[in-house]
């Protein structure tokens, strides 16, 4: 078995590297991509500690944050692409006002 | 786990969205090895479904619905690069949150783990449990995530509709 700070670290990596794509990419998506490398290294963490427990509440847990992962991600897609449609560009840097 | 890491630096790196995209798919079915090693089997076949199936899918077709009008009659190959901004600050701001998380990692003794008060419980399957405990003592939580998915429906169904029936307001 995989000791459990293995999974910590590969969690906090890949947390770390969500961040940095978050924070760097221009394009709207990428940064949606980011954002799941976040949430799924959280959920990794879950996973891994409810190994130890006999309960499987962090295996719940991380089954609705996956739920809730894909609700915000077609209603984030959905905005992408009406501000596509509106400014013609998924830039996040050229689309700087609500309304223009 | 390396593969995890791996093709997770590659979405970092990589400048064409596509690239990312498939990379990004690595990196999902990576993690879904790390739940079946974790003994967690109805959660690895969930992380495929959802998102290997479902989000990717749609990253991918969100990608080929936003192309520039700019650069789709050129002579150039089909790709869709985006642009690096405050690298420096990023990576700084990233590698900060790693610093700490891991010396906080480091530094915590999770006791009752590494004193063997728990063990690593071993089951055949997770499946029976997790049925069982959303029809019992989750169902509340289970019904508000079918009400949340249907709004999200709904409201990306309203949103992406027709331009004019939001702009008219």
């Amino acid at each position: 078995m995989i000791p459990l700070s293995y999974f910590l670290l590969t969690a906090a990596l890949l947390f770390s590297i969500g961040l940095a794509i978050v924070i760097i990419k221009r394009n709207a998506i990428v940064v949606l991509m980011g954002v799941e490398l976040m949430l799924n290294a959280a959920n990794l963490n879950l996973v891994a500690f409810s190994r130890f427990d006999p309960d499987l509440t962090g295996q719940f847990f991380s089954l609705f944050v996956i739920i809730v992962a894909a609700a915000e991600i077609v209603v984030a897609l959905a905005i992408v692409l009406k501000v596509f449609q509106h400014f013609n560009t998924v830039h996040l840097d050229e689309v700087a006002e609500m309304k223009d | 786990m390396i593969l995890t890491l791996g093709s997770a630096v590659f979405v970092l790196v990589s400048r064409n969205v596509l690239y990312s995209a498939f990379s990004l798919m690595v990196t999902f079915l990576g993690i879904a090895g790390l739940y079946v090693f974790a003994g967690a089997d109805f959660l690895a076949v969930t992380q495929i479904m959802v998102y290997v199936g479902g989000i990717l899918v749609l990253l991918v077709f969100g990608i080929m619905l936003t192309r520039n009008k700019a650069d789709r009659g050129t002579n150039q190959p089909n790709t869709v690069k985006t642009e690096h901004r405050r690298t420096f600050w990023g990576i700084l701001a990233a590698g900060g949150i790693f610093a700490i998380l891991s010396t906080i990692l480091s530094k915590a003794h999770f006791q009752r783990v590494e004193l063997d008060h728990y063990e690593a419980i071993e089951r055949k399957t997770t499946v029976h449990d997790l049925g069982v405990g959303i029809m019992t003592n989750y169902v509340l939580p289970f019904e508000v995530a079918g009400i949340l998915l249907m709004i999200a429906l709904l409201g990306a169904a309203y949103l992406s509709g027709k331009a004019q029936s939001i702009g008219n307001k």
